[in-house]
This record gives structure tokens, C-alpha cells and sequence, in this order.
């Protein structure tokens, strides 16, 4: 009985309150970033009342309730020749399989108490986690291959077959980069991930994925928004050309695909902050079982609430972060052509992803305690840098006017 | 002029592999974006003004609804010469010429009208006036009309008007006939 109820509750909030929470928030965030970032204002009309004789907008946050209700109150139209059932069911099947991919991550450190013993912030710890991840994952282009075929319109279907091949491509890439993982912690658990990225790397870099395999969590960044739809790689949606798999969608069917795209920005988040940035850990800060971050060092309080506490704030930071750097990316680039999005697939990130295999294996192989593995980490890191930095600029070439 | 043919642009394996490019144009879009969140208004890149709360400065010689001067008597200093109206290429100005109750002034306007919805903005009327009458210093865009007749904006309301802040005083004497007081 008490595994029910602090499973719902856990649940509740993380699932519900969190990810869904920062899921719409991340509605707002997407324009007012994107605005910034083009130097414009964003959204700054939707408002109930004046203050001080301007529309009080609340930097735009408003636009959520707007979006909502407008949704809602919209009329749930179904052509007439789609298939109605699928047509019906076929949001709900992306929106769901990303909810079921948070109940794996584990977002805060072990809640140990005295009355009810340890509890683990994490609503199902399955040994299989990762596998399960990668699954469900998968189910996700259902979802979408489905909205499209039900709707019995040839841009849609289009959107469909482009994200189901998509996901194909990419899902071979996705999974062989977490095999590099999967090495190196020795665990399909994800919790059990989390755990082995404590401590540090030469003293002073935290044993976190990103240092002892950058290669692969770049890969594996590119391959998960791939998987996602997103940034460059949202060719089932393409608005400037075929508007997408949910064409024939209004009303909150529509608001369904929104939202269920900006889950999986929380989702990939999550998996990736678990797999590659430590978890809910924050080497100095938070220790084993003590924290001196802030309810830890605020409260005075060294107990196991407060380490729970900032586990699950520093658990929240990153992810934050991690979401703004996808939208961020997303308002960079621009979307790949179908031939290049299959050959980066194919014919980089499967090659690049076996490559990392083998060489963490050997590294592994030769030394056990992954100094080697956090050696080449950092030295691969740094040379990036090095080449962002200091690499060559082509010099745009002088265009006369046509 | 000969035809220039573009080569294909070679790209090489640096720019191929594409991270490095994409590192960088993150940075110039985050660069964008921290510059307008966080630097002050004057300087950052993002310029936008939300228009009817807040309003840009006009400069001075902005072109804006029209105003006719007056005396200090209050009597318009428009003495009804018609230049304005023959200067206008709209032929927006309607002017009834009446004979002024002051001796040393030949007429006035008994009524002038200006229909905003014919005007263009031009401004040779106040280039015209020979008597500095007419003015578009207001800094007043053309209000919205709901009739037609709304649009055209008699007299009494032209003077109501003032212009915005820091337009120089009225030209001359109070009537061009008399003298310029001692000290002025």
C-alpha cells in the first residue's frame, strides 16, 4: 500500500507537476528565446487586465493560458474520410510513451527516513531501465506515423512516412551510442548510472558522462533530437513545405502534438542530464548522503530531506539548462534536406557510434577505473574547443548584385 | 557584361563535419540573446517599441496633423491669402475669405478647412504660408475617422491644437504691419 501511494505521489509530482509544468513553460520559452535571440520582443499581448495603464503580459507567460484555452474552446474537427478511431488516438500515443520514459529517470538521490525506510526518488527502478528507455522511445513515432496515415491526406501521410523513417535511421545510432555507456558504468539501471558518475576525474572534473564520453554524448544529442523531431531535424513536421503530420489536427488533437513535442524536450533532457551531466549530482556540493547546497546549507539541517531536496533542485537546474540549449539549438540551425538528414544518419553517426564502441571497450579493457577513458575525454573536449576557438573562417566571398 | 559562373563551393573536412560551425552559431545566437536580455536599452540590438505605450521621440521637423497659429489677441494669424491652398497638391484646403474686423487686416479665414483624409503630408503649405499661420509641428498622427465628414478638420480645432514640445515661437511681430516692439 505505501508503494502505491508514494509511487503516485512521486508520480504526481515529478511527472505531473514537473515535467508538464516545464513543458509549458517551454511553450513560452521557445518564443521569447527565440525572440531574443532575433532580436525581437516576443509575445507581450495576451493579458486580462491594465496595470498602470499598459496590458499587464507577465513577460508573455500569459500566452500559455491563451494557448490553452483557445485550444480547448476550438472544434475537434475529423475529415470526413479519416480514419476516425486512429485519427482519435493517435496523439495520445506519443503524448503517453514520453510520460512512461520519465518514470525511469531517477531525479533525485535515495530519501532515507525513519519511518518508512528508503525511499528512492525514482518511480520505477527497473534493471532494464535503459533498454526500456530506448523502447518506449521507439513507440513514440507511432504516434505520429499513425496521425498521419489516419488523416487521409497526402502531407500528412508524408510527415508520417518522413518520421517513421527518421526514426529508423536514427534509433540504430541512438542505441549503439549508449552501448558506449553502457561500458563504461556497467549498468542498464539508471539510477545505478547516476551513481557511478560520482566523484572525480584527476581531482577536479566531476566523473560525469560528458568527460569520460563527450564523443558519445554528442552523438548521442544529435541522434535523441533526430528521435525528438526537432531543431534541424524536424522534416515529419516541416511547415514551409508539407505542414506536418498533424495537418488535418485542431483543437487540442493539435495542442496534443505541441505539447507532447515539448515533453520530449523535458524527456531528452532528463535521459540525457542522467546518462551525461551526473543526475542529480553536483560533485563539492552534494555528497553521499550530506549536502551543503542550498536547503543543505540554508536549513542548517544535514539530513537525508535536505540532500533529497537538493538533488532534486540540482536535478531540475540541469534539465532547465538542457531544454534551453535544445531550443537554443533549435533557433540556430536550419532544417536539413531529406538526403542529408538520411546520410548523416547512416553514413556518420553509425560509423562514429561503432567507432566510440570500440574504442571505449579498449579503453575499459586496458584500465578498469576509467582514468584512461577520462584522459582521452577531456583531451577530445579540449580540442574542440581548440577548434571552435581557433579553427579556420571562411571569409564570405565578395557577391556582386545580381 | 560577361556571365560569372560560381564554382560549386568546396567545403573542406573542418567545415564538413559541421560541430565546429554549429558550436559557432549557437554562440552568435546566444550572444543575441544574452545582449537583449540583459544589456540596457540604448545599446542592445533588439529596438522594438510597443507602440501605444511607448512612443519614440519625433524630431523636430516630423511632419504631423496640421495646427493654425494665432495672435496673441487670439484672432488666427491666418490672413486667408490662399497660398497654401493653391500650393497644395491634394487640394485639401478649403478657405472662406471674410473681411476682418481690425482695420490694419485685410481678411481672415471664416473658415479653413483641411480634409485629413486628402492630405498628404507634404508640408508646402507650411512652406507657403507667408504669414507662419499654418504649422505640422504637432508630432500628432492623423487621428482615425469613423465618418467621413469627421475627417475634415475646421478651423477652431486647427487652433486648439499646440505644438509639441520645444517648436519656436511664431515668427515675427504679433501683426506683420506693425512695427517690432522696442526690446523684442
Amino acid at each position: 500500500m505505501f508503494l502505491v501511494v508514494s509511487t503516485l505521489i512521486k508520480l504526481v509530482v515529478f511527472a505531473l507537476v514537473f515535467a508538464l509544468g516545464l513543458a509549458a513553460i517551454l511553450t513560452w520559452m521557445e518564443r521569447r528565446q527565440s525572440a531574443y535571440s532575433q532580436d525581437r520582443l516576443g509575445p507581450t499581448r495576451a493579458h486580462f487586465f491594465k496595470l498602470f495603464g499598459r496590458p499587464f503580459v507577465l513577460f508573455g507567460l500569459l500566452h500559455i493560458v491563451a494557448d490553452a484555452l483557445k485550444m480547448f474552446f476550438k472544434e475537434p474537427f475529423i475529415p470526413k474520410d479519416a480514419d476516425r478511431g486512429i485519427f482519435r488516438v493517435a496523439p495520445l500515443i506519443g503524448f503517453c510513451t514520453s510520460l512512461v520514459i520519465l518514470a525511469l529517470v531517477p531525479f533525485g538521490p535515495d530519501l532515507v527516513t525513519e519511518r518508512w525506510g528508503v525511499i528512492p526518488l525514482q518511480v520505477a527502478r527497473i534493471d532494464a531501465g535503459l533498454l526500456l528507455v530506448l523502447a518506449v522511445g521507439s513507440l513514440g513515432v507511432y504516434g505520429v506515423a499513425l496521425a498521419g496515415w489516419a488523416s487521409n491526406n497526402r502531407f500528412a501521410l508524408l510527415g508520417g512516412m518522413r518520421a517513421s523513417a527518421q526514426s529508423v535511421s536514427y534509433e540504430i545510432a541512438l542505441g549503439l551510442t549508449i552501448v558506449g555507456v553502457l561500458i563504461a558504468y556497467g549498468s542498464t539501471e539508471l539510477s545505478a548510472i547516476v551513481n557511478a558518475q560520482r566523484g572525480l576525474v584527476h581531482g577536479f572534473l566531476p566523473n560525469w558522462g560528458i568527460f569520460i564520453q563527450p564523443f558519445a554524448a554528442v552523438l548521442f544529442f544529435v541522434a535523441a533530437t533526430a528521435e525528438t523531431k526537432r531543431a534541424p531535424f524536424d522534416l515529419p513536421e516541416g511547415e514551409s513545405e508539407i505542414i506536418g503530420y498533424f495537418l488535418e489536427y485542431s483543437s487540442m488533437g493539435f495542442g496534443m502534438f505541441m505539447l507532447g513535442e515539448f515533453i520530449e524536450i523535458v524527456v531528452l533532457s532528463c535521459v540525457f542530464v542522467t546518462l551525461f551531466l551526473g543526475g542529480w549530482q553536483l560533485p563539492y556540493l552534494i555528497g553521499d548522503t550530506s549536502s551543503s547546497f542550498l536547503f543543505g546549507s540554508l536549513f542548517g539541517v544535514n539530513n537525508s530531506v535536505a540532500h533529497a531536496l537538493d538533488g532534486m533542485l540540482v536535478f531540475g537546474i540541469k534539465v532547465f539548462f538542457m531544454c534551453a540549449f535544445q531550443l537554443q539549438v533549435r533557433w540556430t540551425l536550419p532544417r536539413f534536406r531529406y538526403d542529408q538528414l538520411m546520410r548523416l544518419g547512416w553514413k556518420t553517426l553509425l560509423p562514429l557510434a561503432l567507432a566510440n564502441i570500440f574504442a571505449t571497450a579498449l579503453l575499459t579493457w586496458w584500465d578498469p577505473t576509467l582514468k584512461i577513458l577520462g584522459h582521452v575525454g577531456v583531451a577530445m573536449i579540449l580540442m574542440f574547443v581548440l577548434v571552435v576557438v581557433a579553427g579556420p573562417r571562411r571569409v564570405p566571398a565578395e557577391s556582386h548584385g545580381h | 557584361m560577361a556571365i560569372r559562373v560560381r564554382k560549386q563551393v568546396e567545403f573542406s573536412f573542418y567545415e564538413k563535419s559541421y560541430l565546429p560551425e554549429v558550436a559557432r552559431g549557437v554562440f552568435v545566437t546566444l550572444s543575441h540573446f544574452f545582449h537583449n536580455l540583459f544589456g540596457r536599452r540604448a545599446t542592445r540590438p533588439l529596438q522594438t517599441l510597443r507602440y501605444p505605450y511607448e512612443r519614440r521621440v519625433y524630431p523636430q521637423r516630423f511632419r504631423g496633423q496640421h495646427r493654425l497659429l494665432a495672435r496673441e489677441d487670439g484672432s488666427p494669424r491666418c490672413v486667408a491669402c490662399y497660398m497654401c491652398a493653391t500650393a497644395c497638391p491634394a487640394y485639401c484646403i478649403h478657405i472662406v475669405a471674410a473681411e476682418s474686423p481690425d482695420p490694419k487686416i485685410e481678411k481672415y479665414p471664416a473658415a479653413f478647412e483641411i480634409d485629413m483624409l486628402r492630405c498628404i503630408y507634404c508640408g508646402f503649405c507650411v512652406e507657403a504660408c507667408p504669414e507662419d499661420a499654418i504649422r505640422m509641428d504637432t508630432g500628432i498622427h492623423t487621428p482615425a475617422f469613423l465618418r467621413r465628414e469627421d475627417a475634415v478638420v475646421g478651423r477652431v480645432d486647427l487652433m486648439s491644437l499646440s505644438g509639441q514640445a520645444g517648436t519656436p515661437p511664431a515668427f515675427g511681430a504679433q501683426n506683420y504691419r506693425e512695427k517690432k516692439p522696442a526690446g523684442a
